[in-house]
């Protein structure tokens, strides 16, 4: 047998996450099953409601399941503490948002060496040097003293992605993470995703929008706390060819 | 979290907003400094107050002779006259805590010489008796030791004598007659004006204690003793060592009463120092009440600036940042913003004791120990009144906080 067999990164059983407002109990999420390898590029589709935060938030270990178990990289997460999920977040995930959220008036570098100030463990001696790094591996080595409001939207979120690249994190969770870019930027942006894929790094995409969804290489789709199809992509859309095709679009007109 | 990176975080952010830090800043200043230079005020004040007290002598005992008893009738201070040159003497030699002791033999009567005559007390003492009583001349000398064996009939006189006898002439040299017996003047003593029961202590002439014994009084008792201890904080010592001195040479069993009463200034000087104590605890309370205003002023923009930051603290919450290291990081800031303020409220309240020391009649000191109290306060109040907003920030849950708009 020629491959050998994946990593599991994410494994869930029977995870729920129920809610509760006032006397109402909603169930976000009603008992899912899901396993993620190492190396995969995964799309978490769904309309609103349809518990893909609730989703996101569990695997990234920002809340809490209700019940169920959800192991992170061998880590069964249910048992532990809330400063266990803070190192987890620090080492095991690297976070990209909707909103960028990079910290004002703060350069691309010190925002990008944010993570490792926080590693108590210090797995990484150099913290300037390795922001610098992951910095010029998404293409902003030039960049990297200005603050965000110098920098534009495309530019801001791949600072974002450099940060959650810089602790080496098992699992880069992006959500949305195109949701306030024009389409050409937001390709380019998934473009740089697919080239951090093909080098190994395990991505987990959160997203409404089915046509970006289609840059990954397995979708995974929710309808009110269910998941109803987990199925791979069979005409997966590659970032750079896009990329020309958005160039000679243009070019028409 | 290193301490290190906590540290370069709150100073990165309070930096990123100066003028708020600092009129943060300002109100820890100014109640640092006005605490400082209101305890330097009362402390300057206190130290006058001493300074006036030890004027009147520094560190002075006096022994009075005790009281008899006459056919069981008890008859006051000195109604027992038993002090001699003998007690003196012996004081002199045997305590080690007594720098000097003179004698002070009382007299007193009218007194003629140059344009008139004056009623007035004589005393008769020893050579120390200026430094005991602290005491300096403002002309001529005093009599020495050679006058007091040799029984000299010389003088030094107060400056009410002075004023009185000889207005406008130079009276050293000049001859007066004590009770019909003639003195030379030899020396005037420095005007020490009244004494703190209204006395007018210049009305004075001081004259050989052998002198005075022999030509005025006649006798060898002596009226009492005055003596200097060698510091303020050993007077009690010395008086103890001076009664038990005076014991032995009066042959007092144990058990039997002194025949003698020793008395010293500490009195005074507590009850004088005492009330300015006080005035410097009122003027600091004072002054604290605004250092309180600067520590709510702190929490309040603090409590603005976790609201302002909600996001900020999501994204720390979601790189990893446990909940201690969000509440350190307000914290942080909370007591580098006092302490700075009280650094610079100490820097300030120099100034400001300087200009006092040097542009005014106030007396202003610094002491170390109110600087230390000071800024320690300064990072007590950072810590009590970062506390709250830091906390408040340290809850936040991460969802929430990431999606606060």
């Amino acid at each position: 047998m020629g491959l050998p067999l994946a990593k599991n990164i994410i494994k869930i059983n029977a995870l729920s996450k129920i809610y509760k407002v006032g006397e109402v109990e909603v169930r976000a999420l009603n008992s899912i099953n899901l396993s993620i390898d190492e190396g995969e590029f995964v799309a978490i589709m769904g309309s609103s409601g349809s518990g893909k935060s609730t989703l996101m938030n569990l695997i990234g270990c920002l809340d809490k399941p209700t019940s169920g178990e959800y192991y992170l990289d061998g880590i069964n997460t249910s048992s532990l503490s809330k400063n266990e999920y803070s190192k987890i977040r620090n080492q095991k995930i690297g976070f990209v948002f909707q909103g960028f959220n990079l910290l004002a008036r703060t350069t691309a570098l010190e925002n990008v060496e944010l993570p490792l100030l926080y590693d108590r463990y210090r797995r990484i001696k150099d913290p300037a040097r390795k922001a610098i790094e992951v910095l010029e591996r998404v293409g902003l080595g030039e960049r990297m003293h200005h603050e965000p409001n110098q920098l534009s939207g495309g530019q801001q979120q791949r600072v974002a992605i450099a940060r959650a690249l810089v602790n080496e994190p098992s699992l880069i969770l992006a959500d949305e993470p195109t949701g306030n870019l024009d389409s050409k930027i937001s390709v380019e942006v998934f473009t740089l995703f697919q080239k951090l894929n093909d080098e190994g790094i395990t991505i987990v995409l959160v997203t409404h929008e089915r046509e970006f969804a289609k840059f990954a290489k397995r979708i995974v789709e929710l309808k009110d706390g269910r998941i109803i199809r987990d199925s791979i992509i069979e005409n997966r859309l590659i970032g750079s060819e896009e990329l020309v095709k958005i160039a000679e679009t243009f070019n028409d007109i | 979290m290193h301490l290190k990176n906590l540290l370069k975080i709150a100073l990165k952010s309070l930096l990123k907003s100066r003028m708020r830090s600092m009129l943060t800043a300002l109100g820890i200043i100014i109640g640092v400094a006005a605490v400082v230079v209101m305890v330097a005020i009362g402390d300057g004040a206190q130290v006058q107050v001493e300074q006036q007290i030890s004027a009147l002598g520094s560190n002075l005992i006096v022994i009075f002779p005790g009281s008899g008893t006459t056919g069981g009738v008890r008859m006051g201070a000195g109604s027992v006259n038993r002090f001699t040159m003998e007690d003196v003497k012996k004081i002199q030699d045997e305590t080690t805590l007594i720098k000097a002791v003179t004698p002070i033999v009382r007299s007193g009567g009218q007194v003629i010489g140059g344009t008139g005559n004056w009623n007035t007390q004589i005393q008769g003492v020893a050579t120390n008796y200026l430094e005991i009583r602290d005491w300096p001349l403002a002309l001529g000398e005093f009599f020495t030791d050679k006058d007091i064996i040799s029984r000299a009939k010389v003088a030094v006189l107060g400056q009410t004598i002075v004023n009185q006898l000889f207005p406008n002439l130079d009276p050293i040299g000049q001859q007066i007659r004590i009770r019909n017996v003639p003195f030379k003047v030899i020396g005037v003593l420095a005007s020490k004006g009244q004494s703190a029961m209204g006395a007018d202590q210049d009305d004075i002439i001081v004259a050989p204690a052998t002198t005075v014994l022999d030509r005025l009084v006649g006798g060898i008792y002596i009226s009492y003793m005055m003596a200097s201890a060698n510091s303020t904080d050993e007077i009690d010592a010395a008086q103890q060592e001076l009664t038990s001195v005076m014991r032995e040479a009066h042959h007092i069993y144990p058990g039997e009463d002194d025949d003698f009463t020793v008395r010293n200034q500490a009195e005074i000087t507590e009850a004088a120092t005492q009330t300015s104590k006080i005035l410097t605890i009122l003027l600091a309370s004072v002054a604290g009440v605004s250092l309180i205003v600067g520590g709510i002023g702190i929490m309040n923009i603090m409590l603005v600036s976790v609201t302002e930051r909600t996001r900020e603290i999501g994204i720390r919450l979601s790189v990893g940042a446990r909940t201690v290291d969000v509440l350190f990081q307000f914290l942080i800031e909370a007591i580098v913003l006092s302490l700075a303020g009280g650094i610079i409220g100490i820097f300030i309240s120099f100034a400001a004791v300087f200009i006092l020391n040097h542009y005014t009649e106030m007396v202003a000191l610094i002491n170390p120990e109110i600087i230390f109290i000071a800024v320690s306060f300064s990072g007590v109040i950072g810590i009590f009144f970062g506390f709250y907003p830091a906390r408040k920030a340290a809850g936040l849950n991460p969802i929430d906080a990431l999606r606060y708009e």
